[in-house]
C-alpha cells in the first residue's frame, strides 16, 4: 500500500487488570504485553471479556485495579491520549452515519488541523485506492456492505496513522473469503506501517496465521500467553477446547436449549 | 435514597458536561459549517409549527378574554391583555415546548443513536470530544434561533388576537384599537424579559436533551425509552423552572 506512512510504535503493558461490572466479575488479574511493532491476537470465546480489556486501551473503561500501560505511560492520561495515536477499529465498523464515506475518512484530520484540505483528499484518496474502496467516498455507510463497512473502518484508522492500531473481532460477519481478505490486510498494515497491532478475535484461523504472539482468554482470566506454535502443541484442557471444539447433539446443554424452547 | 443519588449524580455528570461543553467556545468559530447546519434544522423544523401554535393561542386567547371581559364594557384592553400574555409568558412557554417536541427529542434521538452504535466511543478514540462535536454546535445553534422563534410566535399571536378581535361579531374591535392598546401598554423590558426567559429555557432543553442522548446504554429499544424520557424531563423543567425566573424577573 504506498498511501501507508512508516510509524514509531509503542509497547502495550497490561498489569494485573480487574474490572467488574455490578456482581458480574469480567477481568480477573489479567496481565501480558504487546511489544512495539508486534501483531498481538487476544482470543477468547464471547463473553470471555477480550472487548472490555480492549476498551481500557482506549480509555472507554476504567480498571477496577491493575494498570494499562501505553508507551509505558496510563491509558486513560490525557496526555497519553493527546501523544500516542491509538487506533480501533470496531467490531460494528461504528461508522458516523450522518456523514459520506469520505467525510467519515477526513474527520481526523480536520479536526486536528493536520494537513490543508488539498492534502487530506490525496490521503483520504490514496488510503481509499489502497483498499479498493475508491468508488464508495460519495456514499454514506448505510449503503455499504458489511465487508466494505469493515474496509471503511479499517481505512479511518490508517488514515490517524496510528502507532496503535486495535481491532475489535475484525473479521465477525464477514464470509470466508473477506476474512481472509480483512486478516491479510491486518498483516500488511502492520507489516508497511510498523504500528503495534492488537487483534482481538475469536477467529482461530486470523489469530494462527499473522499474531507474532497471542493469549487466550477465559472467564477473565488468561490461560495461555505465547507464540501460535506453543498453541498449537498446548495439551491444557482448557485451551483444546477452545481449539477443537466437539459438537455434540446428546450434550446436556443441548437438550437443556431445546427444552427452553 | 438510591433514587436521591442517583438524580444527584445525574445532575453533577449534565453539569460536567455542560462546562465542558462551554470550555470549548473558542473553538466555535471553526465549526461554522456544523452552526448553520443545526441552525437550518432548528429553523426548518420549529418554526412553521410554533407560528400555526402561536396563532392559535392568540386567537382562542381574544375569545376567552373578549368572553369575560366584555360585560365590563373593557374590550379595547384585549390587545392589551394578548400582547402581555404572549410576549411575556406564552410565546416563551410554548416556544420552549415545540423545541423540546421538535428539536430535543431529535437530539436525544440522534446523540442516543450515535452512542448506541459505538460512534461516540469511536469519537474518543479519535481524540475529538463528543462535547465539543456533537453539543457544542447544537447549543449555539438553538442559542441563535430562540430569539427569531420567539418574534415569531409572539407577532404571529398577536395577529391571531387581531383576527379573532376584528372578524368576531360579538367582539367586533378594529385593528386600529388593538394594536393602539397594545403598543401603549408593552415596553422594551417585556420584550427582554420574554428573550431571556426563552433563551434559559432552550439552552437547559438542549443540555438536559444532549445529556439524556449521550448516557444512553444498552441496545437501540433505549434509544425511544431515551426519547421519551427526553421530552418528559424538558417539560417538567420548562414548567417549574418557568415560576422561578417569573418571579425574578417581575
Amino acid at each position: 500500500m504506498e498511501s501507508t506512512v512508516t510509524v514509531e510504535p509503542v509497547s502495550v503493558s497490561i498489569e494485573n487488570l480487574y474490572k467488574s461490572f455490578g456482581e458480574q466479575k469480567v477481568l480477573r488479574g489479567v496481565s501480558f504485553d504487546v511489544k512495539p511493532g508486534e501483531i498481538f491476537a487476544l482470543m477468547g470465546p464471547s463473553g470471555s471479556g477480550k472487548s472490555v480489556l480492549m476498551r481500557h486501551l482506549v480509555a472507554l473503561e476504567q480498571a477496577d485495579e491493575g494498570e494499562v500501560l501505553i508507551g509505558g505511560e496510563p491509558a486513560d492520561d490525557p496526555g497519553t491520549q493527546g501523544n500516542i495515536r491509538t487506533a480501533m477499529v470496531f467490531q460494528a465498523g461504528a461508522l458516523f452515519n450522518s456523514m459520506t464515506v469520505y467525510d467519515n475518512l477526513a474527520l481526523y484530520p480536520r479536526e486536528h488541523r493536520l494537513y490543508s484540505e488539498t492534502v487530506i483528499w490525496e490521503k483520504v484518496t490514496s488510503v481509499m485506492r489502497a483498499l479498493s474502496i475508491e468508488g464508495a467516498g460519495r456514499k454514506i455507510p448505510a449503503e455499504l456492505s458489511g465487508g466494505m463497512k469493515k474496509r471503511v473502518s479499517v481505512a479511518r484508522a490508517i488514515i490517524m496513522e496510528p502507532q496503535l492500531i486495535l481491532y475489535d473481532e475484525p473479521t465477525s460477519e464477514l464470509d470466508p473469503i473477506l476474512a481472509a481478505t480483512t486478516t491479510e490486510l491486518i498483516a500488511t498494515i502492520a507489516r508497511e506501517t510498523g504500528a503495534t497491532s492488537l487483534v482481538v478475535t475469536h477467529d482461530r484461523n486470523l489469530a494462527l496465521s499473522i499474531a507474532d504472539r497471542m493469549a487466550l482468554l477465559m472467564d477473565g482470566k488468561l490461560v495461555f500467553r505465547g507464540t501460535p506454535d506453543d498453541l498449537r502443541n498446548n495439551n491444557d484442557p482448557q485451551v483444546l477446547e477452545f481449539m477443537n471444539p466437539t459438537i455434540d447433539p446428546l450434550n446436556p446443554r443441548f437438550r437443556k436449549q431445546e427444552n427452553d424452547v | 435514597m438510591k433514587a436521591l443519588l442517583e438524580l444527584f449524580e445525574w445532575i453533577g455528570s449534565g453539569v460536567q458536561m455542560a462546562l465542558k461543553t462551554m470550555s470549548y467556545i473558542p473553538s466555535l468559530p471553526r465549526q461554522w459549517k456544523r452552526l448553520l447546519e443545526q441552525c437550518l434544522f432548528m429553523g426548518y423544523a420549529t418554526v412553521p409549527l410554533v407560528a400555526i401554535l402561536s396563532f392559535f393561542i392568540g386567537a382562542v386567547l381574544a375569545l376567552q378574554i373578549g368572553y369575560s371581559i366584555m360585560d365590563f364594557g373593557a374590550k379595547q384592553y384585549i390587545g392589551t391583555i394578548i400582547g402581555l400574555s404572549m410576549v411575556r409568558e406564552l410565546s416563551p412557554v410554548m416556544t420552549a415546548i415545540m423545541v423540546t417536541g421538535r428539536v430535543g427529542s431529535a437530539v436525544t434521538a440522534e446523540l442516543a443513536s450515535m452512542k448506541v452504535y459505538q460512534e461516540v466511543d469511536a469519537l474518543r478514540t479519535m481524540n475529538i470530544p463528543p462535547e465539543r462535536f456533537l453539543v457544542l454546535p447544537r447549543l449555539a445553534a438553538i442559542v441563535l434561533v430562540i430569539p427569531v422563534l420567539l418574534i415569531v410566535s409572539v407577532v404571529t399571536g398577536w395577529i391571531g388576537g387581531q383576527v379573532v378581535c376584528e372578524y368576531v361579531d360579538w367582539i367586533d374591535l378594529s385593528s386600529d384599537l388593538y394594536y393602539n392598546s397594545l403598543k401603549s401598554f408593552i415596553k422594551i423590558d417585556d420584550l427582554t424579559d420574554g428573550l431571556i426567559k426563552a433563551e434559559l429555557f432552550g439552552v437547559g432543553i438542549l443540555l438536559i436533551s444532549s445529556h439524556l442522548g449521550l448516557r444512553t446504554s444498552g441496545g437501540p429499544r433505549e434509544i425511544g425509552a431515551a426519547v421519551t424520557r427526553a421530552v418528559v424531563v424538558c417539560i417538567i423543567f420548562v414548567l417549574i423552572f418557568d415560576y422561578f425566573i417569573t418571579n425574578i424577573l417581575i
